[in-house]
């Protein structure tokens, strides 16, 4: 009897299986058709939609589609306009004039004009915004907007990254105008001109974004936004599997391991391009054992970079050589590499004075045995493991490495900020725009600033210093690969890899165009074919 | 009673006052600070930035200039603003957090009254019986899961490959279209899988502790009078000796209620709950030193009622330590 029961248990359960969803041709042609609603994860809840204030991710990805800005990037990484029809930039480069839509709405219905843009100006300059976006606009010499319609700004000099500068979210004049914008109400309940309008943010559980029927470029497709919070990769990976969730960002693993199936394959598109990011082992060049650049070069031959892509990535990546991401403008493709050759890396060092001439496998220079501390910050696992990889095979050719992790707060206060490091594993992003003045110009050493190894090379804060104040892209591409290839010479980072990103789209979704920019770019031109909408809402 | 129960009162403020002072000073050692945060590692902020950052939350002042603005504020039970950039009063960030967080430790010490109490007596009175060994392996077993493991576990399993349950968060996306019996179902549903986990690893410990409390009990004289007079084994157990072994019990339950407002990280983190515990976790991170206050003031403030409750059954029992 009780085996009986079991067995129709049994079969309930297995009864319950859930359906794996109808296979879907995703080449075959479809009509774009308005309606369903894409479900997204996302690991962190947006801090605050006023864009001057935000400087998380979760924040950036809602106030993009809420708000535009005069100016974007399109697919291929190109400055196009968005608010701003046109523009023109004098002949001296110091003056840049926008000639803005006409007929463009905020979502309360009030017109967009160039007194926002000038509000925008001022507040991100005002001493009293607590943003971290204040230095491009405070280069600005003046502002002036002589007619509805333009906008114009001068500089004292041609500034390179003046034009994107201005792909700034537009904030609404008419609701924040003399008031703290600290305490706006707009912080939880934003009112922009982009894409997307704000309907309701849950706080921990959800935000929703309905699309704006008046958007100037079209409304979009998509009727609604989810965003879900879902604070841990693993629970989001579930619930992208339970067909909760349409899109999502995979960890290497869940892309190449779990995602496999033909279940899965017919229920979703993976994407995979380059990350605008890299991550970098950086040598403290004022400590005495990084001063010499043949050490610098021996650490980098003595690592197996393709290991760490291999190892801590499954491929998923590439071995970086310098800061910008292959195939972009700035990307030299041509400077010095640095394969793995432990042997080369043996005979730099010997060069350099650092031999075993103590006969306990450790190599040695004055009574001094070659040995340092590796630091990074604990939460990021690709950087933890990338440099167990590392220290293993620098201890293969006679160095002592030690490896510690660090939480992310007392990481920055106590060892970045005052450079009390000798090596850290840490990443930085790409802009599309090459400007690194910031991380490699030798006046960026102090306390707090950003070239916190200690990097200073004349040459390239020449180079630097042209490159940002020089419009002419080709002109700029001479600078930029000539910076590159000191760096590849100085090693003053081993550069690791720049990772994939691989997010995946639920397939009903349609009109998804991979290009240089990601898969974000075109967004509003995604749709679902209407046969297969599953959402009313 | 009542010069008592003034005396009590009174001794709470410096209490208070000693607790937070403690917390502010060391939540203002660790290092790292807000602003770091916000801006450290943006290539396009400055340094001059961050100083102006840092004026605008008072952290430029002596230490003990900015626990005397805070000890201001609280005065008038106003806990200030998150130093997150969204800037919100703390009392509204915490109020939002709090109801789901006491719902589900109340639920699971619910929970785990009801299943433990019973196991716990069963192989006290039915000791080295299989049944006691069955529930040893069991409460072993429950010790040992980690409830991150157990958690994943079931979520795939009932919740991915049968589709049972709710994996994550505390109600569905279209909550609000469904009646008010479907919205209850909802939030049931969604709770059904934490409030289990949460109870699962409580289930082993109290049910041990309620079976050896129990096994002392039941070794008393009057046990054995209640005995010796006849009465049934039912009445003895239940009647004479359960009520005594429950005591102690009470007052673990006493000692749990500021665990209430605690909540768990991982737990809130996996299941997407948005409870205190992440809230907490997460301003300790970002070094919200205001929100980091205002939890720690709720906590500080539970446990002293807490002991103040409980010194005031002991004294309505006792007359001995009124008079002390």
């Amino acid at each position: 009897m009780h085996l009986v029961f079991i067995a129709l248990f049994l079969a309930l359960l297995i009864g319950c299986q859930r359906d794996d969803g109808l296979p879907i041709d995703a080449d075959e042609v479809t009509e774009p058709a308005y309606g369903d609603t894409i479900i997204q994860g996302s690991i962190g809840e947006p801090s605050t939609l006023i864009p001057a204030l935000a400087s998380d991710s979760a924040s950036s990805d809602i106030n993009g589609l809420v708000y535009s800005g005069l100016v974007r990037y399109d697919k291929n990484l190109e400055i196009e306009g968005e608010l701003a029809e046109s523009w023109e930039i004098s002949d001296d480069g110091l003056t840049l004039t926008f000639h803005l839509r006409r007929g463009v709405t905020w979502h309360d219905g009030a017109p967009f004009t160039s007194a926002d843009v000038m509000f925008t100006y001022e507040l991100m300059v005002d001493p009293n915004t607590p943003t971290a976006y204040a230095d491009r606009y405070l280069q600005v010499v003046a502002a002036e907007a002589p007619d509805p319609y333009t906008f114009r700004v001068h500089y004292a000099e041609p500034l390179a990254s003046a034009l994107i500068s201005w792909g700034l979210a537009i904030h609404p004049r008419h609701l924040l105008e003399g008031q703290d914008v600290t305490r706006s109400p707009l912080a939880r309940a934003p009112i922009g001109t982009g894409p997307f309008r704000f309907v309701q943010w849950v706080s921990g559980q959800r935000l929703i974004l309905e699309a704006n029927p008046d958007y100037f470029e079209g409304r979009p497709y998509v009727n609604r936004v989810i965003y879900r919070i879902i604070p841990d990769s693993a629970t989001m990976f579930l619930e992208l599997q339970a067909g909760n969730l349409d899109q999502m960002g995979l960890t290497p693993i869940q892309y190449a391991r779990q995602t496999e199936t033909a279940t899965f394959q017919r229920r979703f598109n993976k994407f995979r391009y380059p990350a605008s990011s890299y991550v970098y082992l950086g040598y403290n060049l004022r400590r005495p054992l990084f001063e010499d650049r043949r050490v610098r070069q021996a650490l980098t031959y003595a690592i197996n970079r393709q290991e760490i892509v291999d190892g801590v990535l499954l491929g998923l990546g590439q071995v970086a050589h310098g800061p910008y991401k292959p195939g972009t403008w700035p990307y030299n493709a041509n400077v010095r590499q640095y394969p793995y050759d432990p042997q080369r890396a043996l005979e730099l060092l010997a060069e350099a004075g650092w031999r075993d001439t103590t006969g306990d496998g450790l190599l040695d220079k004055d009574g001094r045995t070659l040995s340092f501390t590796i630091l990074t910050n604990q939460g990021n696992d690709q950087r933890i493991k990338a440099g167990e990889i590392i220290q293993r095979r620098l201890s293969e050719i006679g160095i002592d490495v030690r490896l510690r992790v660090i939480e992310w707060a007392s990481f920055l206060k106590e060892f970045v900020t005052p450079g009390n490091f000798d090596a850290i594993i840490m990443g930085w992003t790409i802009p599309p725009d090459p400007d690194a003045f910031a991380v490699w110009h030798s006046s960026r050493t102090r306390p707090g600033e950003l070239n916190f190894i200690g990097f200073e090379n004349a040459e390239v804060d020449g180079l630097l210093e042209r490159g940002r104040h020089t419009l002419d892209q080709d002109e700029r591409k001479r600078y930029y690969h000539r910076f590159q290839e000191i760096l590849a010479e100085e090693q003053p980072y081993t550069f690791l890899f720049v990772p994939d990103a691989l997010p995946v789209v639920a397939r009903r979704f349609r009109g998804i165009e991979p290009a240089p920019a990601g898969i974000g770019h075109n967004f509003i031109r995604w749709y679902v074919p209407e046969g297969e909408q599953r959402h009313q809402w | 009673m009542l010069r008592y129960l003034a005396k009590r009162l009174l001794m709470m403020i410096p209490l208070l006052l000693g607790i937070t002072l403690i917390s502010f000073v060391v939540i203002h050692l660790a290092p790292g600070e807000p602003t770091d945060l916000q801006v450290e590692l943006n290539p396009e902020a400055s340094v001059e930035l961050k100083e102006r950052l840092r004026a605008q939350y008072d952290l430029d002042k002596p230490l003990l200039v900015q626990y005397g603005l805070w000890l201001k504020r609280l005065a008038v039970l106003d806990f200030g603003d998150s130093f997150s950039q969204d800037r919100r009063p703390v009392l509204e960030k915490i109020a939002e957090r709090l109801p789901i967080t006491i719902l589900i430790n109340v639920l699971s010490i619910g929970l785990i009254l009801l299943v433990a109490t019973p196991i716990g007596i069963l192989s006290a009175v039915r000791q080295n019986s299989l049944f006691d060994r069955i529930t040893t392996v069991f409460v072993f077993i429950g010790f040992a899961t980690p409830s991150f493991w157990l958690a994943l576990l079931l979520m795939d399993y009932l919740g991915v490959r049968l589709g049972l349950f709710p994996i994550s968060g505390i109600q569905s996306l279209w909550h609000e279209y469904y009646g008010w019996g479907g919205q209850l179902w909802d939030r049931l549903h969604h709770l059904m899988l934490p409030v289990f986990v949460s109870a699962f690893g409580g289930l082993a410990g109290f049910s041990r502790y309620m079976r050896s409390n129990m096994l002392e009990v039941v070794r008393q004289d009057y046990i054995l009078t209640a005995r010796a007079k006849g009465l049934s084994e039912r009445v003895v157990i239940y009647k004479h000796a359960l009520r005594n072994a429950l005591l102690p019990v009470i007052t673990i339950l006493g000692l749990s209620v500021p665990s209430l407002i605690g909540g768990s990280v991982i737990f809130e983190t996996i299941f997407a709950i948005p409870g205190m515990g992440k809230l907490f976790f997460d301003s300790v991170m970002m070094r919200d030193y205001p929100v980091i206050m205002g939890v720690l003031v709720m906590g500080a403030v539970l446990t002293l009622v807490g002991n103040l409750i409980a010194d005031i059954s002991y004294a309505l029992a006792d007359p001995r330590i009124r008079n002390t």
